[in-house]
């Protein structure tokens, strides 16, 4: 098995086991997409994927971020910053129907909040300040300046506007939202994969003194992948609004930073930087999204969202500690230590000499 | 054989030295009065003393729970849960005593010791399995939040107690109309916190090694100090300062609401480096942190009596404070290092 | 000086995952004693130390503290039994004053607060003790790091230590500094206490050690007592004889002798203060220059000027004629000057990244991230070099971590190899790999200089450097003292006549 797919695995094993205790709770509609009336695919998995776009273009943003060692914790403060543009001016405009008006307050959220997430990034690389407290400060302040653009109030798109359509409309029977995640999730692997970015931001973030001394430009490389996220956490504040209607500068996207890199983390990509997974953050997306309905589908409070989430945080966390899997498997060493152990070859040096 | 004795002056050189290290607190104690001299030039009644007394009413439980935050940033790490750990121990004070008819003393001492066992494990966590404080804190964040909404999903209320009349028990300082004051005995428990925490910090073994500790976590280790004990000390006092942060609360509203609280951590953060704390740990001062909420508090102040602003200005100008505060630490660290190599 | 051994220690064995790095070793540290440890890089002398103050547990073999079986689980637990150990790096905290960190964990108290008044004399009584005069009240980073050094060693002597190990303590000091620290050394001796002293400068260990422990390659070479072994014959042992097994690769340098070449590289009074001396130092096209001397001598940082991984704070850098500017790794690659750092893990290859990764990332890096390298293409190169350097297991997929030394130090070499550069610094290019993979990067660089690319060789092997290089540039106590040129001068003996020579002109 190649090292990729075994990645992979475990996540695929974990969502699989979701989707079948959802199975057995609700039956196989569950799974299987029925399109509605209107022409448009539906089905509780196919909601779940549509309400999961936004997660999952801030969690492809920020596993890229976290491949290069660090972090972005402003992406929610993003989100509702790119949203309170789009609905403002869109509410300001005289005609909230025209395709114009729609393109221009896309156009304006994108290019601020890409201006955002290139300041995060120059904070890091520049400035030299860590990830987690240069990002702080737009996590502290965004939202505040989320309320100012929007003046305390909560801006309403009318129902007739063409903006809706970004979250609520639907292409070939397919729900928007979910081609625009798509297309990210192409574009970003093209962008990473295609070209040699994905090496050298994994090369960065894997050994940082090593690339240097390779010759990587690395801080170039590291303000592009804070204006990705940037931008990544701007569509998805323009996808969520659009859905809603409404731009809400103190709960749109709250706490969506920590879903997102709860995601990253499931999705196989280590915290500490290093190979990163598109894929894997995707299914780690969906996961946690299929964990909301899964407990409400097995009758449990919508309450004990936030318990289930904390239980897969803790027990992600352990896995990935070192410490902690030494200790667990401490009563097992002799065997599995023999497996992990460095590869034979060196031994075989070492008793060359 | 003579001996020969060497001496060097030591050079001011970086964040921790003499004057320099006083720079980022001179700072904020200069923005506060700025700001409080701000306020008296521009609204009538903004000399009462009653408006700095009602700073710390109004922030005492964000000064208990930034005093915890003070330690654990001190040694080097980061607390998000406290936000929830409060919300839920005033939850709980509702829970055991209107639900469970538990007597309100018995109920504050679990609450209490419930929050300091939760720092206990969550510091354990983090020292022995070696989990990044940001996510381990984080479990935290999510578990109480939803424990808490599992209690009630709607506000309790506590009003029914007579225990909790306790806290907003007041104490006069002089006549209100002749320039006094009064405060209430929350706000006196909040004092002692901060008391006790600049004692602990700069005269007790414990105190000091969590400075050793954020200052060089390999170095204290090498010296032979405890720093399993000083690391996850810190996550439990933390723990109890958020507990004891969530009590003050429920004796200044008498009701337990499920969603109080999101996002103090952020504001006790931001108020523990605007306080002059290094956020990598080793450098600060408690009492920098009695200034930083009092810079929040203020901001709030100023905001109410302009009477047309909305409250998250204060929010903003928090940002751009830790801007310049972080961007301030950053230069003073650089020019330190270059100038002792 | 009794013959109870204070410390014994017999047969230890020390395995890190698949490398052992002590194998059978035997040390006696008698009391009132000062003993020295000596070896190059890799020779064993820090884990023996670690294995001694409890940082790691050994695998076989016992140690006796006074005649009782010990084994320490931590440092504070080797403290508590009167073994203490000063680091290289300062390990204080820098933002305590200085008397905190002398006292830190034992400061006087006044019931259960610490008594300051008291802390502050005990501090200055413990500084005046070892000769050294400060303001204790002032964070010890307003303090030089040679005098924070002393302070660490203050401390050290305090923890009533039956056994003090001094790791490398002198490196940051300077001489009358060192004089401060000899002083308190004899001292402690005089009292009864047992050093184990462990430094690169021969100068100091002649001066201050009663015996001597040697070691190479995680074996014990033996111990002698210091008027007993002169200094030729010491770095005789440290620096070992190559095994014959080792295929002989004829000097291939005379072969193409090169002085009438034009330089392709002149530095000219290049330094760095505190690492090394301002030196002069010319390589001529298709050259091999060897760099000799022993650890600590300034051979990896005399290297990382002219590569440009550290900033020279002196002096000036020609490259073909024209004087460099803003020298950093990446415009040094873009003019031709390629580097493979002495430590492979850290600071040369990304161990989660594959070989063929790992391989293409410097031209990669010339060439941006915007214009990868077509497939087809890195597919090819990637697969002639694994052909052509005997890369095994020969899968390019595989992550580089798992690869052995040997193979690990030819993908790094073929990353360079790739980018085609003017001139290869190879900084210990062979040190902790099998015998063979040394003899096919030997091989290596006498093909590379024959082709006509110049080549800046590190090592602490006298007869490697010798084989290889056309000039050799000794070095000792970060200065560089001599360029060997003659024929008849590339011989181990003559490096070693150097070294010692180079110590007794200063």
């Amino acid at each position: 098995m190649s090292p990729y797919a075994k990645r992979l695995m475990w996540p695929v094993v974990i969502l699989l086991a979701l989707v079948a205790v959802n199975i057995a709770a609700t039956g196989v509609d569950f799974i299987v997409p029925s399109v509605n009336d209107d022409g448009r695919l539906g089905g509780a998995f196919v909601n779940i994927l549509r309400r999961s776009v936004p997660l999952l273009l801030i969690a492809l943003g920020m596993t890229l971020v976290i491949a290069t060692k660090g972090i972005d914790l402003s992406v929610g403060a993003v989100y509702a910053i790119g949203a309170a543009i789009a609905c403002q001016t869109i509410m300001d405009s005289s005609d909230q129907g025209a395709a114009g008006t729609v393109l221009t307050a896309i156009a304006l959220a994108l290019v601020v909040t890409a201006v955002i997430g290139a300041w995060n990034g120059v904070m890091v690389a520049a400035f030299g300040i860590q990830p987690i407290v240069a990002t702080l400060i737009l996590m502290i302040a965004g939202r505040g300046i989320a309320q100012l653009i929007t003046g305390g109030q909560i801006p309403k798109v009318e129902d007739t506007s063409p903006f809706t359509e970004l979250g609520r409309g639907a292409f070939l029977t397919i729900p928007i939202p979910i081609w625009i995640a798509a297309l990210a999730l192409t574009a970003l692997a093209l962008l990473t994969r295609r070209t040699a970015l994905g090496m050298l931001l994994e090369s960065v973030g894997g050994n940082p003194e090593a690339s240097r001394l390779a010759g990587i430009r690395s801080k170039g490389i590291t303000v592009l992948v804070y204006l990705v996220c940037g931008l990544c956490a701007g569509l998805a504040g323009l996808i969520g609004a659009s859905n809603l209607g409404s731009a809400d500068a103190n709960n749109g996207g709250l706490w969506i930073e920590l879903d997102a890199i709860l995601a990253v983390v499931i999705g196989g990509t280590a915290l500490l930087g290093g190979r990163f997974f598109l894929l894997g953050t995707t299914i780690g997306v969906v996961i946690i999204g299929t964990l909301e309905d899964t407990i409400i589908n097995v009758g449990l409070s919508s309450q004990w969202q936030f318990t289930a989430k904390a239980i897969v945080v803790f027990v992600v966390a352990l896995l990935q500690s070192p410490g902690f899997r030494a200790w667990i498997l401490k009563p097992f060493k002799r065997t599995p230590q023999a497996r992990v152990e460095a590869p034979a070859p060196a031994k075989a040096e070492e008793a060359a000499k | 054989m003579t001996v020969q004795t060497l001496t060097e002056r030591p050079s001011r050189s970086t964040l921790f030295d003499g004057l320099t290290r006083y720079i980022p607190i001179g700072a904020t104690v200069a923005l506060l009065a700025a700001l409080y001299l701000g306020g008296v030039a521009n609204y009538p009644n903004f000399d009462n003393p009653q408006v700095v007394a009602k700073l710390f009413i109004d922030n005492a439980p964000l000064l208990v729970i930034a005093v915890g935050m003070t330690f654990v940033i001190l040694s080097g790490g980061i607390d998000l849960s406290v936000g929830s750990v409060m919300a839920f121990s005033t939850m709980a004070c509702a829970w055991l005593t209107v639900e469970a008819g538990i007597g309100a003393p018995l109920a504050l001492v679990l609450v209490l010791a419930f929050g300091t066992a939760w720092g206990l494990l969550i510091g354990a966590v983090i020292h022995y399995f070696d989990v990044q404080p940001f996510i381990a804190t984080l479990v935290g964040l999510f578990l109480f939040r939803g424990l808490t909404l599992q209690i009630s999903d709607t506000d309790v209320s506590m009003r029914e107690v007579e225990f909790f009349q306790w806290g907003m028990t007041h104490v006069d300082f002089g006549e209100i109309r002749d320039g006094g004051f009064w405060l209430p005995y929350l706000s006196f428990v909040a004092f002692a916190v901060v008391v006790i925490a600049f004692v602990v910090l700069h005269y007790t073994r414990f105190g000091r090694g969590v400075y050793a500790v954020g200052g060089s976590e390999s170095s204290a280790l090498l010296m032979g100090l405890p720093v399993a004990r000083t690391k996850i000390g810190v996550y439990a006092v933390s723990g109890f300062c958020a507990a004891l942060a969530g009590v003050l609360a429920a004796f200044a509203t008498k009701s337990a609401n499920p969603l109080a609280n999101v996002g103090a951590e952020l504001d006790a953060i931001a108020a523990v480096v605007i306080g002059g704390t290094l956020l990598t740990g080793g450098a600060g001062f408690v009492l920098g942190t009695v200034a930083g909420v009092m810079v929040w508090g203020m901001l709030n102040t100023l905001i109410a009596f302009q009477g047309n602003l909305s409250s998250w200005w204060a929010r903003i100008v928090m940002g751009v404070l830790l801007l310049a505060f972080i961007l301030l630490q950053r230069v003073l660290a650089r020019s330190g290092e270059k100038r002792r190599t | 000086m009794s013959d109870a051994a204070l410390v014994r220690m017999t047969g230890i064995v020390k395995d890190f995952t698949g490398v052992r790095a002590l194998d059978g070793v035997d040390f006696t540290l008698r009391p009132g004693e000062i003993h020295a440890v000596m070896g190059e890089n890799g020779a064993g002398k820090s884990t023996l130390i670690k294995v001694l103050t409890g940082v790691h547990g050994h695998d076989a073999g016992e140690i006796l503290l006074d005649g009782e079986p010990v084994r320490f689980s931590s440092p504070k637990a080797a403290q508590a039994a009167g073994i203490s150990t000063v680091y290289q790096e300062v390990n204080l905290t820098d933002n305590l004053s200085v008397a905190e960190n002398l006292l830190a964990g034992r400061e006087p108290r006044l019931g259960p607060f610490i008594n300051f008044r008291a802390m502050r004399r005990r501090a200055k009584e413990l500084l005046d003790d070892i000769g050294i005069d400060l303001n204790v009240a002032a964070p010890l980073s307003s303090y030089s790091i040679a005098m924070q050094q002393l302070v660490a060693i203050a401390r050290a002597v305090d923890i009533e230590a039956k056994v003090l190990i001094l790791d490398e303590p002198t490196s940051s000091l300077d001489r009358d500094e060192v004089e401060v620290l000899l002083g308190v050394m004899r001292r402690l001796a005089a009292k009864g206490t047992a050093m184990v002293f462990i430094s690169h400068f021969l100068d100091q260990v002649y001066e201050i050690s009663d015996r001597m422990t040697v070691l190479r390659n995680g074996r014990l070479v033996g111990e002698w007592a210091t008027a007993d072994l002169g200094q030729n014959e010491l770095i005789g042992h440290m620096l070992g004889r190559e095994a014959a097994a080792l295929e002989q690769i004829e000097r291939a340098a005379s072969a193409h002798r090169v002085e009438d070449e034009e330089p392709l590289l002149q530095a000219e009074g290049l330094g760095r203060k505190g690492s090394i001396a301002p030196y002069d130092l010319t390589i001529r096209r298709g050259e091999v220059v060897g760099l000799a001397g022993l650890l600590g001598s300034g051979r990896t940082e005399t290297a990382r000027l002219i590569a440009g991984a550290d900033r020279a704070d002196s002096g000036t850098l020609r490259f073909e004629g024209r004087k460099v500017g803003g020298h950093n790794p990446r415009t040094a690659a873009a003019r031709g000057i390629a580097f493979c750092p002495e430590n492979r893990k850290t600071e040369g290859l990304v161990g989660d990244l594959t070989v063929a990764e790992n391989m293409i990332l410097a031209m990669q890096a010339s060439r941006g991230w915007a214009r990868s390298i077509p497939v087809a293409r890195r597919d090819k190169l990637v697969a002639s070099f694994i052909e052509k350097l005997g890369i095994r297991p020969a899968d390019p997929d595989m992550p580089v971590k798992n690869l052995s030394g040997g193979n690990q130090q030819k993908v790094l070499l073929a990353r360079w190899m790739l980018i085609e550069p003017k001139l290869l610094i190879l900084d210990e290019p062979t040190r902790g790999i099998d015998v063979g993979a040394k003899a096919d990067i030997q091989r290596l660089v006498a093909e590379l200089s024959a082709d006509g690319m110049s080549v800046l060789f590190v090592s602490a092997e006298l007869d490697e450097v010798t084989r290889l290089s056309d000039r050799i540039a000794v070095l000792r106590d970060r200065e560089l003292i001599s360029v060997l040129q003659d024929e008849a001068d590339m011989t181990s003996e003559r490096i070693v006549d150097t070294i010692v020579a180079g110590g007794r002109e200063s």
